[in-house]
């Protein structure tokens, strides 16, 4: 293992190329894919190189206020993606404030666990770990978090009846909301569960395979992949908890009854 | 036994009334009125305003789920949540007699829930709000699903409940069946509530 290549623009024009006949192909088969094909290309091109130069002013500056505002920018348009995927939203600031929370406070946690034990850089809010680091445990707990909340607001829409047949003969909130409990975590940890048990085997991650590329011994890229998914899965799972048990409680109320006013209608319906 | 004075909620406008024990009052009115809203809100399974007392104590000095236990409310179309019927009771040998009663299979325990006919789920809906011994019965069109046969055996499973001092308010849009099973009646019309004299 020796170094690293550079690339040109030239060579990304090139790989462009198949882009383009991808583009092609739909025009000529008719799928009406071409204009989403090259606006998702362009998309990319412009998002990805504007993080290029944001990161270089990032690593140039080193100032934990400008790292930190870059860190809180990731955290709310997660936070806004995880509101996009809802069906069914929290009414008023809950919507919002339910996921955001949760992620911030667990994908924060995480990656200034990782930065202040593991990697340890100088200093530890170093943008060029602490960026990459907290995008990375950002994008799975948003997953999770997503998908737990979508399936405890859908999945008491539906269960309404055999909840709040519970809930009338005398059952705690705790015993009617545990089958939509348990069903809501499974749902959010379970990709990132299936993603540990076939990495390795039916894919190489992309931070792995990219240290490998920019020069780095695999040894040393597998250790830094393992330390990775570890820190993905617990912020996985600690930012589900939280963001399903806050649902939970907002779905229900001191008198142990069951409040789907407090949910929206269901979009797009 | 059971005291409501002005309870309200949005759709429902103040009702005040007492329901003894041993007693059955019907409640009538037409379709969307509010009756369901207003049996919901006494077993306090939406928020509500205004008081309701068993036996002297208002419902907020003890737990939700305490108050549901003694005032029990049975929807109409009753949720399910485990596979087979048995799940859903708390000890199904002890109730087998009883759905033997109202005409339900003695094997019926083991079946799934899915393949049930709407009558048969009506009436084990019925026999698991029993099972929890309530001082309190708030049914919601019972027998709505019933042919006559186990109509008949329902409105005499209450009937023992009656006799053994549960208090029991009963929806229904069948005029004799009110006559048969009340001794007052209350009426709901556009979420107003009021007793109605001569039952």
């Amino acid at each position: 293992m020796s170094g690293y290549i550079h690339l040109d623009y030239p060579d990304l024009a090139i790989a462009g190329l198949l882009v383009v006949a991808n583009a092609a192909l739909s025009i000529a088969l008719q799928l009406g894919l071409a204009r989403r094909i090259v606006v998702a290309a362009v998309r990319m091109v412009v998002q990805l190189s504007l993080v290029g130069l944001v990161l270089k002013v990032l690593f140039a500056t080193v100032s934990p206020l400008w790292t930190g505002l870059a860190a809180m920018a990731m955290v709310l348009f997660a936070g806004q993606e995880i509101l996009a995927r809802q069906d069914r939203r929290f009414l008023g600031w809950w919507g919002y404030g339910l996921g955001t929370g949760s992620m911030l406070t667990a994908a924060g946690l995480v990656t200034v666990f990782g930065l202040t034990t593991q990697l340890r850089p100088d200093p530890w809010y170093h943008p060029q770990y602490a960026i990459p680091l907290l995008g990375m445990v950002l994008g799975n707990t948003m997953t999770g978090i997503s998908l737990g909340l979508h399936t405890l607001t859908s999945g008491v829409v539906e269960q309404r009846a055999a909840i709040e047949a519970r809930l009338a003969l005398g059952d705690p909130v705790r015993a009617a909301m545990l089958p939509m409990v348990r069903k809501a975590l499974k749902n959010a940890v379970m990709p990132i569960v299936n993603t540990m048990g076939t990495t390795g085997l039916v894919a190489l991650p992309g931070m792995m395979t990219g240290q490998i590329l920019g020069g780095v011994d695999p040894g040393e890229a597998v250790r830094y992949q393992i330390l990775i998914m570890f820190l993905i899965s617990g912020g996985t799972a600690a930012g589900a908890v939280a963001a399903v048990m806050g649902g939970v409680r907002r779905l229900t109320d001191p008198r142990g009854r069951l409040r789907l006013d407090r949910l929206g209608p269901k979009r797009g319906a | 036994m059971l005291e409501v004075e002005n309870l309200s909620r949005p759709g429902l406008g103040p009702a005040s009334f007492r329901v003894e024990a041993g007693e059955c009052v019907a409640v009538r009115g037409p379709s969307g009125a509010g009756k369901s809203l207003l049996l919901r809100a006494i077993a306090d399974l939406d928020p509500s305003s205004g008081r309701v007392m068993l036996d002297g104590v208002a419902r907020e000095a003890i737990s939700g789920p305490a108050w549901r236990r003694r005032v029990l409310y049975l929807a109409a179309e009753s949720g399910w949540w485990g596979e087979t019927v048995a799940e859903h009771f708390q000890d199904w040998a002890a109730c087998a007699g009883s759905a033997e009663r109202l005409y339900l299979p003695g094997d019926i325990g083991g079946a799934p829930v899915s393949r049930l006919s709407t009558g048969e789920r009506q009436r084990l809906a019925l026999l698991r709000a029993v099972e929890r011994r309530p001082a309190v019965l708030l049914l919601d069109e019972p027998t709505a699903a019933l042919d006559a046969a186990a109509r008949d055996a329902v409105e005499a499973l209450v009937g023992d409940l009656l006799a053994a001092g549960t208090a029991v308010l009963w929806v229904s849009h069948d005029e004799a069946q009110a006559a048969r099973v009340a001794s007052r009646r209350l009426v709901v019309e556009a979420g107003r509530v009021r007793e109605v004299e001569g039952a």
